[in-house]
């Protein structure tokens, strides 16, 4: 092909660039206000729906003018529904936990009269000399956004929105150079798989480039399954365009021409915007034949994953999209030799794929920049549990876990005192305070027994148990264990057969030395990720809370008051006040009774410790305890004539 | 049950399975697309019943228990019926912590079925969910479309108590109508 009659791809791109901005200027009003609502899977649980269809009927009956986007998610989870609102002569302004009510009293104080409502906003958006910025706040300061820059800032179903944030250009760029340089760029930025297990992503694209195949194949790995991490689904809901074009410039320099999302069939929104975005992409020439007016081609096809934790696992997610049960093969051959139909294949995190347009667009040099040496970039953690700010936090590596829970995070709520973090999701381990200065990269949480994993990361206070966590989590893998391997089939079940044994104050001498033992076993003996992995919660928890196991097994109490075969709650009747019925109707079972002299009792045989009467009970009297083991608890007879009515 | 809504229900299915046959043409005899078909069947009639997936063999060619095999093994696919009201408790790492388990115990208690069970009437079903993505509210539950955070022992028995209700209430609509006609 005569290259010198074509335009080059950074050329056309920039045609389209143009005409992006020229379509988006001509239906752009500058003098109108614009409202962005957070509208991502988990702004529409809070409520977002409701705080759209209130800003729409303000706007109608104060008679106001304003555009109403909906865009993704910013990962402020604990603030949720949030809102931007860009007013002219105003700095763009979020406000947080937004109501029906919120929205009117905005649409009328602020968009139809001057008062930006001070009590009710985040911070600006901007730095400005009338409302604090964002950035002054340390949940905003430390973040360093990379792979969510755009999140919650754009709206998805728009691809001009991401084109005029200078969205494609990186495919530009890369298409306008040689595979070879594209695939030395990101060997050198260091970009580690952000799937979990950390391998060089250069080095991966390298294997595939290599190899012999006609049929290529790159697959994005979307499959999240872990119970407590969903910044892919952020992502993809956020931003899918930036995922689709990292895929694009994997594709064109390892050599593919086809390339598969796996998306879990569990988040159907992700799936309608990968798709409409695929679309948007196919039409505007991004995707498809001849991509930029080069010879290169790319289909992308969508292929939803139907629920199972170990399709996460390269060889069992080819499997399963071959139509088989996902389970995982013998490695080597390694996908990148046989994958998908035995062709080559290329499989990488949503995350990853998101870090390759910024990689291309700003080098390997500003990548490297960014972290630490062995693991630069930034990291995404879904911070959970028992913490003051939940949500996504995007981080560069090597901040110490400290710095994230307590100065990003704002620490643990009601002043209860921090007792472990769990990273990694079920594969991963729980660390206690000793650990809180370790930074936050791929070597050295894994040196702690922890890993990044998926990037779930729950943290407990004191309140939490350490073997009912490690009970979870080993609760979630033994269910999800394919059953090929009989070590992690049938090992597992019986690892969690003796914790819940412990957990029911039925533990054995002994019992502690054998878990390690068969711990060990199911590692060696497992062929994937999922049961070299699985027993890690167990062994971390073995490892730092020693003692609360021992307190379980010898002395039948949880140290935690969680295990709820060894706990029992009574009513003090010294501080029950007469004739204050408030905890009766709380209870589900009916378990609280009358006393002969008019306070409560707690029947044991009825009572299944759900802790309702708990927060039921007015705080000026404060009179139900809880206590472990439960022989501690005085017994209260119900009185006979209680009994028969 | 009462014979009337047996009768009901066999004429349901006869229509289920004359429309996943009419589906089923629409493919091609290609063993890669058993996941998706599994999922179109699912995605339109919620449940796949055992008929059905004998007429999916059939159309692959491939052996029932292969499809009974790689429909099981996923944990999207469900081989009852689906109540009207899907009550679905999150059960990941954060509702988990505070007291998720709890919240389905309830509804299982009060509804008296287990999770992955339907009641009779097919008013109700119990599923456990790993994290929907709403951490935040933990602990959360979803009926039908809507979630409910912030869960409580005390809100499952208002939640349900709400569909009875309304239950009550469309019945004696109806009879209603029927007594004027």
């Amino acid at each position: 092909m005569n290259k010198h009659n074509k335009k080059s791809a950074e050329d056309n791109y920039t045609i389209l660039r143009h005409d992006v901005e020229r379509r988006l200027t001509e239906f752009k009003n500058e003098d109108q206000a614009h409202i962005y609502i957070g509208m991502a899977t988990c702004g529409l649980a809070s409520g977002a729906m409701d705080v759209k269809t209130a800003f729409e009927e303000g706007l109608k009956e104060y008679g106001v003018n304003a555009d109403i986007v909906p865009v993704g998610c910013v990962g402020h989870c604990y603030a949720e529904p949030l809102v931007i609102v860009a007013k002219p002569g105003f700095p763009p302004i979020l406000y947080n936990e937004v109501t029906p009510g919120k929205a009117k009293l905005l649409t009328r104080a602020f968009l139809g009269g001057e008062d930006p409502l001070f009590e009710y906003m985040l911070g600006a958006m901007e730095e400005n000399d009338m409302v604090p910025w964002v950035m002054e706040f340390p949940r905003f300061n430390h973040e360093k956004k990379v792979i969510m820059g755009q999140s919650g800032l754009i709206d998805p179903h728009d691809i001009k929105q991401y084109i005029e944030k200078g969205g494609y250009e990186a495919l530009s760029k890369a298409l306008g150079s040689e595979p070879e340089k594209n695939l030395s760029e990101v060997l050198e930025s260091g970009l580690r798989g952000r799937g979990g297990a950390g391998f060089l992503t250069g080095r991966k694209w390298q294997f595939v480039h290599d190899a012999d195949g006609e049929n290529k194949t790159v697959i994005c790995n979307a499959d999240e399954g872990d119970p407590g991490a969903y910044m892919d689904r952020t992502i993809l809901e956020s931003n899918p365009h930036q995922v689709i074009e990292g895929m694009a410039i994997a594709a064109y320099t390892v050599g593919a021409n086809r390339a598969i999302f796996y998306i879990r069939a569990e988040y159907p929104l992700a799936v309608k915007i990968i798709t409409q975005a695929i679309e948007q992409a196919k039409e505007l020439g991004l995707l498809g034949k001849g991509i930029l007016g080069t010879d290169f081609d790319l289909e992308i096809d969508v292929f939803q994953g139907s629920g199972a934790f170990v399709c996460g696992e390269e060889t069992a997610l080819i499997q399963s999209i071959q139509g088989s049960r996902g389970m995982p093969q013998l490695r080597p051959p390694y996908p990148a030799q046989k994958g998908l139909w035995n062709q080559p294949t290329l499989i990488n995190n949503v995350k990853t794929m998101a870090s390759i347009p910024p990689i291309i667009m700003n080098g390997a040099e500003w990548y490297r920049k960014i972290g630490t040496d062995n693991s630069p970039g930034t990291a995404i953690f879904s911070v959970v549990g028992n913490i003051v700010h939940a949500g996504l936090v995007e981080i560069p590596t090597g901040v110490t876990l400290r710095s994230l829970i307590f100065d990003i995070c704002g620490g643990i709520p009601e002043q209860k005192k921090f007792k472990a973090v769990q990273i990694g999701g079920p594969s991963g381990g729980c660390l206690p305070e000793e650990f809180l200065d370790t930074p936050i990269d791929f070597d050295s949480l894994t040196q702690a027994g922890a890993m990044m994993g998926s990037g779930g990361m729950v943290v407990m206070d004191e309140n939490s148990c350490m073997v009912d966590v490690a009970k979870f989590f080993l609760d979630f893998t033994q269910k999800e264990s394919c059953g090929k391997c009989t070590f992690c089939r049938i090992g597992t079940k019986h690892l969690l057969d003796i914790l819940d044994r412990i957990t029911r104050g039925e533990g054995r001498e002994g019992d502690i030395d054998l878990l390690e033992s068969l711990s060990m076993d199911i590692k060696n003996g497992s062929l994937c990720g999922l049961g070299k992995t699985a027993p890690n919660p167990v062994l971390t928890t073995i490892r730092y809370f020693r003692d609360e196991y021992e307190a379980h097994i010898k002395e039948k109490r949880c140290p935690a008051m969680m295990c709820r075969e060894l706990i029992a709650y009574y009513i003090d009747l010294d501080k029950c006040a007469r004739g204050c019925d408030a905890c009766v109707g709380s209870c589900p079972t009916d378990a609280i009774f009358t006393t002969s002299n008019r306070k409560k009792g707690i029947d044991q045989t009825l009572c299944v410790k759900c802790g309702e009467c708990v927060s039921a009970c007015p705080p000026e009297y404060d009179a139900v305890r809880k206590v472990s083991p439960p022989n501690l608890a005085p017994i209260i007879e119900r009185p006979k004539e209680d009994k028969n009515d | 049950m009462n014979m009337e809504g047996m009768e009901q229900q066999q004429e349901e299915e006869k229509a289920m399975l004359h429309d996943i046959a009419a589906m089923l043409r629409e493919f091609e005899k290609d063993r890669g697309k058993l996941i998706p078909i599994l999922q179109i069947i699912q995605g339109k009639h919620r449940y796949l019943a055992p008929k059905a997936l004998k007429m999916v063999a059939q159309h692959l060619d491939i052996s029932s228990c292969e499809v009974y095999g790689v429909a099981t093994f996923y944990n999207q696919f469900r081989f009852t019926p689906p109540g009207k009201h899907e009550i679905k408790v999150c059960l990941g790492t954060a509702c988990h912590v505070k007291g998720g388990g709890i919240i389905l115990e309830n509804f299982e208690r009060k509804l008296e079925i287990n999770a992955g069970e339907t009641t009779p009437d097919r008013e109700f079903s119990i599923e456990r969910v790993a994290c929907v993505g709403c951490c935040a509210l933990a602990p959360v539950a979803i009926i039908g479309e809507t979630v409910y955070g912030h869960m409580a022992p005390s809100k499952v028995e208002g939640l349900i108590m709400g569909f009875e209700i309304e239950r009550e209430k469309e019945k004696r609509e109806k009879e209603k109508i029927e007594q004027t006609q």
